[in-house]
C-alpha cells in the first residue's frame, strides 16, 4: 500500500493512536474486572465460602390448592387431597438399591412403584428428590418414622395430589391432572408460561381440567430457608402463601349424569343432554369409563396400556369423538328441510311397498319394515320412521339442499363445546366427495344419505347439538360445561359467558309440525312408545338405527346372527315437555340393536329425573302399561 | 493422500488468521467445557450447542471470502432492511416476557436487533469512508444519528442490552475515525448532566436493577436474588476452584440462569480465580489481536470496521463479566463463546468471519 499524500499520513498516525489508546482502555478494563475477582475470590474467600458451604437461604416454592371443580349443585367433582410420600435424595445415598431394598422390608414397594421410580430417577437430575412411594398408609407412615435414622437421604413428606371422589363419574368431561411432562414444559416454555408452573408439579392434561387449566392452577408460593450444605431445609425464615386455584362450577348436575352411566348397565355407548335455552351440558356420558385418579401420579405403563389397546376403548371421549351414522335420527330435520325448501308438501303421500328403486334402475333400496308402510305422509313418515319416504325425499331434494340445509342445524360442523377433541362428522356433499375420494356423487349416494347412512356421520355430542336447536326453535347456545368460576381471594362469580351460536329460521308452521310428529314418535303407534308410556308430559323424540355392517341384496338382517360387536348401534333424540323444553338430548348404544328399546329406555331416566326429580331408584314408579299395538315397531 | 489431506486443509484454512483461530478455539473449547457443567450434563444442551458452533464456524468461513469492499457496499442495504425490520417489531412485533423483541416473517421469527449490531458500524464505517478526504464535524454528527436511529428503536422494545451494544459499537467506529477528544469530553459531561432525564425515561425494572446494583441486599428475593447468587458462587469459588462440576452453587439450583447470562459464575465458581484469569486472558488476546488486525488494514472501511468488531466483543465480555459479579447492572448480554445460545453464536461468527476478511485483504488497495 502506498501512502502518498500528506494528509494520510497523518490520518493513519491518528488512527494508529487511537487503536493504541483503546488497546490500553480494555487492558484496564479487564483488570479492573481482575481485581475485583481478586477481592472476591482471594480476601472474601472465607465469607462466600462459609456463606456456601454452610447456610445458604434458598427459595423453596410451595404447592398452591388447586382449585374445586364442582357439578351445577355444589358436588364437589375434583378436589385436593394430602398424601405422605416417601421421597429420597439420590444424591445422598450411597447405594440406592441397597437403600430401595430395605425401604422394601418397611413399607409396601410394588412393582408399579419401583417402575415409577426408575423412570423418574432417569428423567431427573442428579439433585432433585425423587418420590418412591405416595399415599402412603397411617400404618407405613407410622412404621417408616420409627425406623427413619436407618434411611439417611429418605424422607416422608406431604403433597398435596388431585383427587376425583366420583372415580369414573363423568371422567371424559372433567378429564384429570398428571405429572408436567417434558413436552408439556416445552409447550408452556413456547408461551411463555414456564415461570408460572415453578413449584406446581401437576397439569390439566384433558377435558376441563385442561380448558380451565389458568383458572384452576393459583399460583405457587415460596418460604425463604436456611439450608444445610446438602441443600436441605433447617429453618424457615419467611414465607409467602400459595394462592389458591379459582373453583370451577360445571354445567353438569352430577346426580343425573350418574343415573345416565347407571343406565347403561355395561354396554357401550354415549350421552349428552343440553339444556336447550342456555347450551348448559348437564350429562355427558361415554361408557365404558376409567378412573381419572390412576393419572394424577404418572399412570402406570400397564395399565395405560390396558387402558389403550381395551377393545371396549374406555379412554375414547365417545360424545366427542365417535362418530356414528346417524340413522333415523336424521329424518326430523330431512321432514322440516322438505318443507322448509318445498320439496314436499305435508300432505304429499307416497306409497311404501317395502323398497325403493330409481327410475330405471334395479337396485331395491329397502325399508326396515320389509312389508311395506303403504301410503305414508310426512307426519307418518317421522312416526314410523319410513325408510322409503325418505328415500325418495333425498332424490327430489338432491344432495347439495340438504347439506345446506343440515349444516343449519351444524351437521358436518364442531359444536364448540369447550373441552378438546371434538371431532366433525360428516355431512357430504358433491365437492367434498370429489376431494375425498376424486369420484362423482351417485344418486344412489344420495339415496343412502336420506336415511342417515352412507357417508353421513354424526357425534352424539352433535345430534343432542341439533336436537337443542330445533327444541330452541332454530335458537342455538355454543355447548358448554363450564358454568362458572369463584374467584379463591375476592370470592366474586364470573359467570362463563353464554355464547349465542347462532340463530336460524324457520316457518313456525312448518316446525311444529315436524315438532308435532316428533311428539308422536313416543306415543301409541310410534317407534319410541313403550319409552314413552306413561310420561306426565310429552315427549319428542326420534329413534335410529345405525348400521355397522352392509347387508347384501335380499340379505335378511337378523340380530341373533349377528356377532355382538357387529350388531347395529341404536339411537335415540329427544326433548322433553315438548312444548317448553328443559332437557334435549342424545343418546347412543353401541350394538345395542333398536333405537326404541335399547337407547330411548336410557333418555327416558334421564328426562325423568331431569323434569320430575325422579330416580329409577324409586321402584314404586308405576310401570310402564302395556302398549295397545302388539307388534311394537322397531326401528 | 497425505498431499489430499493437505489440500484440503488448505482449503478449509486458507481464509483465516490462525493466530485468531487457534485463540477462539481455545475460548470455545472452554465454553463448551463449563456448558456441560452449567446444564448438568444435559446432552441436548451440550449438542445443540455444538451444532451452534459449527453453523457459527460456517458463517465465518463463508463471510471470510467476501472482500471488503463487497461488504462495504452492503452496508446501506443491510442498515435499512434492519432498520426496518425494527420499525417492524415496533409496530407488529411480538411481546415475549414483557418485551417487543420478534418479528414473525413467514414460518420462522427473527430478532432484527441481532442484525443491527453488525450492520450500524458497518453501516457508519461506510458512510465516514465516503467522506474520508474531508471529514468534518457535521459528518461525525450525522454518524451519530445514524447510529442512534436504531438505538432509539431497540431501546423501545424495551432491550437495554441490546441497544447499549448497538451505541458502543458506533461509538467505536467514530472515535476511530478521529472524533476530537474535547468533543468527547463535553459529550461525556452532557452524558452526566442528562443522567436524570434518562432515569425518568427508563421501565421500571430498569430502574431496579440499577438500584440493586448499588444495594442487591435490598431486594434479596426479587431482582438482587441473581446478582447475591451469583456473587456467593464466585466467591465461593476461591483460588483454585471447587472442581469441574462440583459447583454447589450452580448445582444446588441457586444460580438462575446458569447456562445462558450467568454462566460465568458457574466458570469462576468451578475453576477459581486461575481458571478466571485464564479466560480473561483469552478475551485480552482475542480482543489485541483483531485491534493488531484493524492496524495492518488498508482504507477506512476495513480498519474502522475491524476496530469496532475487536472494542465490540470486548464490551460483551466486560458488561456479562462485570454484571456476573456485581460491578455493573444486570443486562441481557450473553459472554460471548461460552453462553448457550445459537443467534448470539451466529453473529459471533458473523463479526469475526469479516475481521477474518479484513486480514485476508489487508494487502489490497481500497476503493476510494
Amino acid at each position: 500500500m502506498k501512502l502518498t499524500t500528506r494528509q494520510e499520513i497523518s490520518q493513519n498516525s491518528q488512527y494508529q493512536s487511537r487503536l493504541q489508546v483503546a488497546g490500553a482502555f480494555i487492558v484496564v478494563a479487564f483488570s479492573l474486572l481482575l481485581l475485583r475477582l481478586l477481592v472476591l475470590q482471594t480476601v472474601q474467600f472465607d465469607y462466600y465460602h462459609t456463606l456456601a458451604e454452610s447456610n445458604r437461604i434458598s427459595l423453596v416454592p410451595s404447592q398452591p390448592n388447586r382449585g374445586l371443580i364442582t357439578d351445577r349443585n355444589g358436588i364437589v367433582l375434583a378436589e385436593n387431597r394430602a398424601v405422605y410420600t416417601l421421597e429420597i435424595y439420590p444424591k445422598e445415598v450411597t447405594n440406592l438399591q441397597e437403600t430401595v431394598k430395605a425401604l422394601a422390608e418397611v413399607i409396601k414397594l410394588t412393582d408399579v412403584d419401583r417402575r415409577r421410580f426408575d423412570k423418574r430417577l432417569k428423567e431427573s437430575r442428579k439433585f432433585d428428590s425423587l418420590a418412591l412411594k405416595s399415599f402412603l398408609s397411617d400404618e407405613e407412615v407410622a412404621r417408616f418414622s420409627a425406623q427413619k435414622f436407618r434411611f439417611k437421604g429418605v424422607e416422608l413428606t406431604t403433597r398435596l395430589f388431585r383427587s376425583y371422589p366420583m372415580g369414573n363419574v363423568a371422567a371424559h368431561a372433567l378429564g384429570y391432572v398428571g405429572r408436567i411432562s417434558p413436552r408439556d414444559k416445552a409447550a408452556l416454555e413456547a408461551r411463555s408460561e414456564a415461570e408460572a408452573y415453578a413449584g406446581i408439579e401437576a397439569i390439566g392434561k384433558d377435558g376441563v381440567e385442561k380448558t380451565y387449566e389458568a383458572d384452576l392452577r393459583g399460583a405457587a408460593g415460596y418460604a425463604q430457608v436456611e439450608t444445610d450444605a446438602a441443600g436441605r431445609g433447617v429453618r424457615t425464615i419467611s414465607r409467602k402463601a400459595s394462592t389458591p386455584g379459582n373453583r370451577l362450577r360445571l354445567a353438569l348436575d352430577i346426580r343425573l349424569q350418574k343415573i345416565g352411566e347407571e343406565a347403561f348397565a355395561g354396554r357401550r355407548g354415549a350421552a349428552v343432554a343440553i339444556e336447550p335455552a342456555t347450551g348448559d351440558i348437564l350429562a355427558l356420558i361415554s361408557q365404558p369409563s376409567f378412573d381419572p385418579n390412576a393419572f394424577v401420579d404418572g399412570i402406570d405403563a400397564n395399565l395405560w396400556k390396558e387402558l389403550n389397546e381395551s377393545l371396549d376403548r374406555p379412554l375414547t371421549n365417545r360424545p366427542l369423538r365417535g362418530a356414528y351414522p346417524p340413522g333415523s335420527t336424521i329424518k326430523p330435520f330431512m321432514a322440516l328441510a322438505a318443507l322448509e325448501t318445498g320439496t314436499r308438501s305435508p300432505e304429499r303421500t307416497i306409497f311404501d311397498p317395502g323398497f325403493y328403486t330409481l327410475p330405471g334402475q334395479g337396485h331395491q333400496y329397502r325399508c326396515w319394515k320389509t312389508e311395506g308402510h303403504g301410503a305414508v305422509d310426512l307426519q307418518r313418515s317421522v312416526i314410523v320412521s319410513c325408510d322409503t319416504y325418505y328415500y325418495g325425499l333425498a332424490v327430489e331434494m338432491g344432495i347439495e339442499k340438504m347439506h345446506d340445509f343440515l349444516s343449519r342445524f351444524n351437521f358436518g360442523k364442531p359444536s364448540g363445546i369447550d373441552i378438546d377433541g371434538e371431532r366433525n362428522g360428516l355431512n357430504p356433499n358433491e365437492a367434498w366427495k370429489r376431494a375425498r375420494f376424486k369420484d362423482k356423487w351417485y344418486t344412489g349416494d344420495t339415496v343412502s344419505a336420506g336415511i342417515g347412512q352412507g357417508y353421513v356421520l354424526a357425534t352424539p355430542m352433535q345430534l343432542a347439538y341439533a336436537a337443542a336447536v330445533m327444541a330452541n326453535r332454530g335458537v342455538a347456545w355454543k355447548p358448554h360445561l363450564g358454568k362458572e368460576v369463584v374467584d379463591s381471594q375476592t370470592g366474586k362469580v364470573r359467570r362463563i359467558e353464554l355464547q349465542p351460536a347462532y340463530k336460524t329460521q324457520f316457518n313456525d308452521e312448518n316446525l311444529e309440525r315436524v315438532r308435532a310428529a316428533m311428539v308422536g314418535v313416543t306415543q301409541p303407534g310410534g317407534t319410541a312408545a313403550q319409552a314413552g308410556a306413561g310420561a306426565p308430559y310429552t315427549i319428542a323424540g326420534k329413534t335410529g338405527t345405525a348400521q355397522v355392517i352392509g347387508m347384501k341384496q335380499g340379505q335378511k338382517y337378523r340380530e341373533s346372527e349377528v356377532d355382538e360387536r357387529h350388531r347395529d348401534h341404536a339411537w335415540f333424540i329427544a326433548f322433553a315437555p315438548a312444548d317448553d323444553p328443559k332437557i334435549a338430548l342424545a343418546v347412543l348404544v353401541e350394538n345395542g340393536g333398536h333405537g326404541g328399546s335399547a337407547a330411548a329406555p336410557i333418555a327416558r331416566k334421564l328426562m325423568d329425573y331431569w323434569i320430575l326429580g325422579k330416580t329409577p331408584d324409586a321402584a314404586n314408579a308405576p310401570a310402564a302399561p302395556p302398549t295397545n299395538d302388539a307388534a311394537a315397531p322397531h326401528d | 493422500m497425505t498431499k489430499l489431506l493437505r489440500k484440503v486443509l488448505a482449503f478449509l484454512l486458507e481464509p483465516f488468521d490462525l493466530y485468531l483461530l487457534a485463540l477462539l478455539g481455545a475460548l470455545a473449547f472452554v465454553g463448551l467445557l463449563t456448558l456441560y457443567s452449567a446444564s448438568d450434563g444435559s446432552w441436548t444442551r451440550w449438542s445443540g450447542q455444538v451444532i451452534n458452533f459449527a453453523a457459527a464456524l460456517v458463517c465465518m468461513w463463508l463471510v471470510a471470502h467476501v472482500t471488503p469492499n463487497r461488504l462495504a457496499s452492503l452496508a446501506l442495504p443491510l442498515y435499512l432492511l434492519g432498520v426496518l425490520l425494527l420499525v417492524g417489531v415496533a409496530l407488529n412485533g411480538e411481546v415475549v416476557n414483557g418485551a417487543r423483541r420478534w418479528l414473525h416473517v413467514g414460518v420462522t421469527r427473527i430478532q432484527p436487533s441481532e442484525l443491527v449490531k453488525l450492520a450500524t458500524p458497518m453501516m457508519i464505517a461506510w458512510y465516514l469512508q465516503r467522506y474520508q478526504d474531508d471529514l468534518r464535524p457535521l459528518h461525525f454528527a450525522a454518524a451519530a444519528v445514524l447510529v442512534a436511529l436504531p438505538l432509539g428503536l431497540v431501546l423501545r422494545q424495551p432491550d437495554l442490552g441490546t441497544a447499549m451494544l448497538i451505541g458502543a459499537a458506533g461509538f467505536y467506529t467514530i472515535f476511530l475515525a478521529g472524533l476530537r477528544y474535547r468533543v468527547i469530553t463535553a459529550l461525556m459531561v452532557m452524558g452526566v448532566a442528562s443522567l436524570p432525564v434518562l432515569w425518568s425515561l427508563m421501565h421500571d425494572y430498569q430502574r431496579k436493577r440499577i438500584l440493586t446494583l448499588i444495594d442487591p441486599t435490598e431486594d434479596p428475593l426479587g431482582a438482587g436474588y441473581h446478582t447475591i447468587q451469583a456473587i456467593i458462587a464466585v466467591g465461593s469459588g476461591g483460588v483454585f476452584g471447587k472442581g469441574w462440576t462440583h459447583g454447589t452453587q450452580s448445582h444446588l439450583d441457586f444460580l438462575p440462569e446458569r447456562d445462558t447470562d450467568f454462566i460465568f459464575a458457574v466458570f469462576a465458581e468451578e475453576f477459581g480465580m486461575v481458571g478466571a484469569v485464564i479466560m480473561i486472558g483469552l478475551f485480552i488476546a482475542i480482543v489485541l489481536r483483531g485491534l493488531r488486525i484493524a492496524s495492518n488494514a488498508s482504507g477506512l472501511f476495513p480498519r474502522l470496521m475491524a476496530g469496532s468488531l475487536a472494542l465490540s466483543f470486548f464490551t460483551y465480555a466486560f458488561v456479562n463479566i462485570g454484571m456476573v459479579i456485581g460491578v455493573l447492572p444486570v443486562v441481557g448480554v450473553p459472554l460471548p463463546l461460552i453462553s448457550y445460545g445459537g443467534t448470539s453464536l451466529v453473529t459471533m461468527g458473523l463479526g469475526f468471519g469479516i475481521l477474518m476478511s479484513i486480514h485476508r485483504h489487508r494487502g489490497m488497495m481500497s476503493a476510494t
